[in-house]
């Protein structure tokens, strides 16, 4: 065992939990009012889920998920555009597992479209995508990229490297510190203070946030992802609102910094341009998307194909609260589709589909109560 | 989507490496050209690249931090409470 991974087993101390939970519940009682914090990272909604963060917090102190699960925010459109070229160009699509599952405006998925004859690889890092495709000159390859700001660098990478000249990119991908923005101006969502994402973070620096800050002071605090991560954000959380002293704090030291992975956001911003994008239950964000510069345009799915960035979404299915669910304004429990209809086997809406997903954490957890929820 | 496991270098070729995340899991082409780093060091790795170089001291520095902020307040508060009980 090494190092490292010792320090980080201690990170999971259950008596130093304790501790922490302890000084949270003093802390909470001296606010005395109701207080919601919001995460906007699936990975940070499996931690707290997982290790029963929410059992031990004080009655008045809330964490809700916010938009944090790529595939959840995926535009519809984008998804339909894949299963066309794959079955009427006969295009293989090359991409992550969770993209494969969430479904378009059409209620279809690429893996639903793949037993209609579509030709679907799936990956594990666009490397690979790239070796299928290097392997393979004589089909035409569009790897359908989808991520935030931690997956996109890896892609912008590649294309300056060069890539095969089978292959394009349909580049869905979403730069999170204006979503972040979006609901900080958000009064109907009452969020007293932010844990934000701790990886996505860890590439773009915590300067993004200080304009959002800035324009709306809130707690905004980066957390890792361990178990006493959370809890210990969480109370940094409230003792900055227990003094009604805002700032932006680092809880993840050993990852995040103010200017962040600078060579992986320079690379990104190198081959990609940040436009308005839209994100699925939201709607449009000035500056979210990376779309691809016109330098780029041979590699650019977009312009290869015609397929426009998408400006409208048709919504969720029939009864899906996943809009809700999405920016934090319900839990998956107030969803009344949720574990009748939609389970992990049998996903409706998009927070089914991606392991990133709030509902598909709670369905995996088997929480099916809002009683549940809360100690 | 910040799926990152930590993993550290074993081995270095060109722009990639071999990362050992433990529990037999080894990846061996985990892209390192956007971080600098060498063999030893822990990498976060997120679809197949190295989004960062793991800060070894600050780990542990944080745990000492919180250890004296929450633990040995927390054993004055456990003894406050025992006592309370015995009287």
């Amino acid at each position: 065992m090494s190092e490292l991974k010792k320090v980080l087993e201690r990170y999971r101390d259950p008596r130093l939990a304790r501790r922490i939970a302890e000084k949270i519940r003093e802390l909470a009682s001296k606010i005395g009012e109701k207080i919601l914090i919001m995460h906007v990272c699936g990975t940070h909604e499996w931690t707290i889920t997982h290790y029963g963060i929410r059992h031990v917090l004080p009655e008045n102190v809330e964490v809700r998920a916010g938009p944090g699960c790529p595939v959840c925010v995926l535009p519809a459109a984008d998804i339909d555009s894949m299963i066309r070229l794959g079955l009427e160009e006969r295009i293989s699509i090359l991409t992550f597992g969770d993209v494969s599952r969430a479904r378009g405006g059409r209620g279809l998925s690429l893996e639903d479209a793949r037993g209609l004859g579509l030709d679907l690889r799936i990956v594990y890092s666009f490397q690979d995508a790239v070796e299928i495709a290097s392997r393979e000159p004589e089909r035409r390859f569009v790897f359908f990229g989808v991520g935030f700001d931690t997956t996109c660098p890896s892609v912008a990478h590649a294309v300056l490297r060069g890539l095969p000249s089978n292959m394009v990119v349909l580049s869905s991908h979403r730069y999170v510190p204006p979503a972040v923005g979006w609901v900080m101006c958000r009064e109907d969502l009452e969020v007293d203070g932010f844990i934000a994402p701790g990886h996505s973070g860890t590439v773009t620096g915590m300067r993004p946030y200080r304009e959002y800050f800035e324009r709306n002071p809130r707690p905004i605090v980066f957390s890792g992802f361990e178990p006493l991560d959370v809890l210990v954000s969480i109370y940094m959380v409230l003792r900055q609102l227990s003094t009604a002293r805002y700032s932006i704090e680092n809880e993840y030291t050993r990852s995040v910094t103010w200017e962040g992975n600078a060579r992986a956001m320079a690379t990104a911003l190198e081959v990609f341009e940040l436009k308005e994008g839209l994100w699925r239950g939201i709607g449009l964000i000035e500056g979210s998307a990376f779309d691809f510069r016109e330098k780029y345009s041979r590699v650019d799915a977009r312009a290869v194909y015609g397929i426009e960035q998408p400006r409208s979404d048709p919504g969720m299915p029939g009864g899906c609260r996943c809009a809700e669910v999405i920016i934090g304004k319900a839990t998956p429990t107030e969803c009344p589709l949720y574990m009748r209809v939609c389970t992990p086997r049998t996903p409706v809406g998009p927070c089914m589909v991606s392991v990133e997903g709030t509902c598909k954490i709670w369905a995996d957890h088997r929480i099916l109560r809002r009683e549940v929820e809360r100690a | 989507m910040c799926l990152g496991y930590p993993g550290k270098i074993v081995e270095i070729r060109g722009e990639f490496a071999k990362v050992d995340f433990g529990g037999g899991v080894v990846k061996d082409n985990v892209l390192i050209s956007l971080v600098d780093a060498k063999v030893g060091d822990y990498v976060i790795v997120h679809a197949g690249y190295a989004i960062q170089v793991l800060d070894e001291e600050e780990a542990e520095r944080t745990l000492e931090l919180w250890r004296e902020l929450f633990e040995l307040e927390g054993l004055r508060y456990e003894r406050a409470q025992e006592g309370a009980r015995e009287v």
